[in-house]
């Protein structure tokens, strides 16, 4: 016991006092910033997911996987270490020349008036990986952990659907998972959000092109967030959150 | 001849793999005692191509043959019968090419859901059966687990999965990319890009630097060390040992994030691709990852002495969830879980790689219980830290040598090659085949968990339900990977 608690003592606060403005290595890649003067030639044909528009260009920030590999190929594109990826709506999520990374947050979002109502301070979320690889679920994992704490923000994973105020999905969606996913929707109470994390869900990813896929969950229910990633970071994640409740989850007794 | 034999990472000729009559390749795969780590099929002309690669894992060999099923051939006998460890390979043959091992005793799908699943069933006034999944209690892959439980004890449990099938291998056949074999299985992505990029390497001819193969490699045990120490963590938790589980899950932060610092990913994406990699690690960097692991390494030596001496912890590890040596070998275990149990296979060290030279032979009491998996996670972490350590020391010897070969070369055609990765959860296998415009024509790819989940099924029996979790955690093994 004595052993323990020196451990507890010699650990002391491992967690990150302010998650919204948590530095952030400057290897991570990223917002993109495109430059439309430079040569796109030696970056056609390098993007995995069609992503990298090279006609027009832009880059889908729901097909990306943060590969580099478009960056490694040309100067045309390049990755800022900002992490703050989210959007309420699908078509924010392409970045063209012209967007800077403070024009996308200003206008990335926008969030029902009921969902401040209701949310106000907690949410409570259930996760459904749908053919996730396992790297979005490690890192929704981590953003309970001690470092990253959502906890305390009144944010939750929860075991049931009906304790859930909404799901959480990750991978492309299979086959084999379309019905689990459309049950644990109808499972979950109204009013409910629905959450698509990662380039897997939001697009399909790598996977976009395979016949094991049963995406019509999609065109049947409203989307509500959009959360870009391959995988998804945690402060991704919690911020998306965090903004989405628009300062009303948790973070006002916080400030 | 019945066999070729060739190493890993070596192509062979499509035309010289043997091709026998079934019942002679069945007698000679049970005669030479070798263990499987391949049997699938292609599709040739109107019929089926059955390949089998064995593992003759003390010479460090392996061993190819093959059988053609013209196609009003639809049947042979099951080899499982003899070797249980064919089980999981003879139904996966089943269910793609609809040819039957007679006398197979577990003919069940794999992971196609069309058809009504035939569970198990046990029948009594005291039996009861438990249902979980596909969607588990925590953030977890689906998969769906049946219990035949006489009160808290748990007769059988058998697992069903195949939920996650996302045609991984078709996808590597319309367009193989280094992204795609990321994301088999994102939680061994450097395993899985590692297996991917020498296969194809091997099949283009390249040769790539020495210090691309180093940074490479310290990936590789940088991954393994971060999900061991991740699931020290999650057994922490199960038995409700808090600290070791907010200190292990911090303590692996600082692994992740170093492998972020070299390559902009907390997962390694994006370092490996073919020929090469795509992130130096310079000799400043080198530096700070190397007092970082330095506190790891005392940390994780710390809390997990310090959780290991604790009774309340001990009591949930010992005699829990056990695998006789027997079993472990008799199923084919593979990796960590097989190791716990005394089968002491490692692709790293069993297969001629000039950089794992010396096999740790410190004798390991495996004891094929949660302790045992536990304790196997401990000594790997630690001897991940010191081949780091050494790996690091080596890259000045490499300065200035290119990141990466550019690699235009196309395949290789008519090629048959068995790339082989030891991940933190095992060997990851990757076979690929080419055409003769040196085209990818099939890929055949093999988790660890593909053997080892019939080890969770086998360790749960005459266990508490409530064991479960924590013998679950100790295998930590992929619904992905197995799903494909
Ligand atoms: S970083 Fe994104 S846009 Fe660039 S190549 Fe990779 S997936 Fe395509």
């Amino acid at each position: 016991m004595l052993e323990t608690l020196k451990l507890r003592i010699y650990q002391g606060e491992q967690f990150i006092k302010d998650i919204e403005n948590a530095p952030m290595r400057s290897q991570f890649r990223g917002f993109p910033k495109l430059n439309s003067d430079v040569d796109i030639t030696p970056c056609k044909g390098v993007c995995p997911t069609g992503a990298l528009n090279t006609e027009n260009l832009s880059i889908d920030m729901g097909k990306c996987t943060f590969c580099g590999a478009c960056a490694n190929a040309c100067k045309a594109v390049e990755f800022t270490n900002e992490y703050k990826l989210a959007s309420t709506n699908r078509e924010k999520l392409i970045v063209t020349p012209e967007t800077t990374f403070e024009e996308f947050r200003k206008t990335a979002f926008e969030v029902r008036e009921e969902i401040h109502r209701i949310f106000g301070r907690s949410l409570k979320l259930r996760q459904v990986s749908a053919g996730g690889c396992n790297g979005c679920e490690m890192e929704l994992n981590a953003c309970s952990n001690v470092n990253f704490d959502m906890g305390r923000f009144g944010i939750d994973f929860v075991a049931s659907p009906r304790h859930a105020d909404g799901i959480v999905i990750t991978g492309p969606i299979t086959e084999n998972m379309a019905y689990a996913l459309e049950d644990c929707y109808k499972s979950t109470p109204d009013p409910k959000i629905v959450i698509l994390c990662g380039a897997c869900a939001i697009s399909g990813g790598v996977f976009q092109n395979s016949e094991k896929l049963n995406r019509e969950f999609l065109e049947k229910y409203p989307i509500d967030l959009y959360i870009p990633g391959c995988p998804v970071h945690p402060l991704t994640f919690i911020n998306a959150i965090l903004c989405y409740g628009a300062t009303h989850v948790g973070t006002s007794e916080l400030n | 001849m019945n066999w070729i034999i060739t190493e890993n990472n070596k192509p062979v000729n499509l035309q010289d793999i043997p091709c026998l009559d079934i019942n002679d390749l069945r007698k000679e795969i049970i005669e030479i005692k070798k263990r499987v780590v391949g049997f699938f099929g292609d599709k040739v002309f109107d019929g089926v191509k059955l390949y089998v690669v064995l593992a003759d894992d003390e010479e460090g060999k392996l061993y190819i043959s093959s059988s053609f099923f013209g196609a009003d051939k639809k049947s042979y006998e099951s080899i499982t019968k003899t070797l249980p460890a064919f089980h999981m390979f003879e139904r996966e043959f089943f269910e793609q090419y609809g040819i039957e091992p007679l006398g197979h005793p577990w003919l069940k799908p794999v992971r196609d859901h069309k058809k009504e699943y035939p569970f198990f069933e046990i029948k009594g006034e005291e039996i009861h059966q438990v249902g979980v999944g596909p969607i588990h209690a925590g953030v977890i892959e689906p998969g769906h687990f049946r219990f035949m439980c006489n009160g808290e004890k748990v007769y059988d449990l058998e697992i069903r999965l195949g939920y996650q099938n996302r045609g991984v291998e078709d996808l590597f056949v319309q367009n193989p990319t280094n992204q795609l074999a990321e994301s088999v299985c994102g939680d061994s992505v450097i395993a899985y890009n590692l297996a991917y990029s020498r296969a194809m390497e091997a099949l283009a001819g390249i040769q790539i630097s020495n210090r691309a193969q180093l940074i490479r490699l310290i990936a590789l045990e940088m991954e393994r060390a971060a999900i061991h120490i991740g699931d020290l963590g999650a057994i922490a938790g199960d038995t409700a040992y808090q600290m070791g589980a907010a200190i292990f899950g911090a303590t692996r932060t600082l692994v992740i994030n170093s492998l972020l610092e070299i390559c902009g990913s907390r997962f390694g994406r994006g370092l490996i691709r073919v020929g090469g990699v795509n992130f130096d690690i310079s000799q400043e960097l080198a530096e700070n990852i190397l007092k970082t692991l330095e506190k790891v390494g005392d940390d994780v030596k710390r809390t997990t002495t310090t959780m290991l001496k604790s009774p309340t912890v001990i009591s949930r590890l010992e005699r829990t969830g056990v695998v006789s040596f027997e079993n472990a070998k008799a199923l084919g275990l593979v990796g960590p879980a097989g190791r716990a149990s005394g089968v002491e296979l490692d692709t790293r060290f069993d297969f001629p790689d000039k950089w794992f030279l010396d096999k740790d032979d410190k004798k390991f009491k495996a004891a094929g219980d949660v302790y045992s998996r536990t304790r196997i996670r401990y000594k790997e972490i630690m001897q991940s830290l010191s081949l780091i350590r050494k790996f690091m020391k080596m890259l000045p010897d490499f300065e200035g040598e290119a990141l990466y070969i550019s690699c235009t070369n196309a395949l290789a055609s008519d090629k048959f090659v068995v790339s082989m990765t030891e991940g933190w959860r095992g060997e990851v296998v990757q076979t690929f085949i080419t055409d003769n415009d040196g085209k990818i024509t099939r890929c055949k790819i093999k988790d660890p968990s593909f053997n080892n989940w019939y080890g969770l099924a086998m360790a749960v029996r005459n266990n508490g339900i409530s064991d479960f979790p924590l013998c679950n955690k100790s295998f930590n093994l992929s619904y992905c990977g197995n799903d494909l």
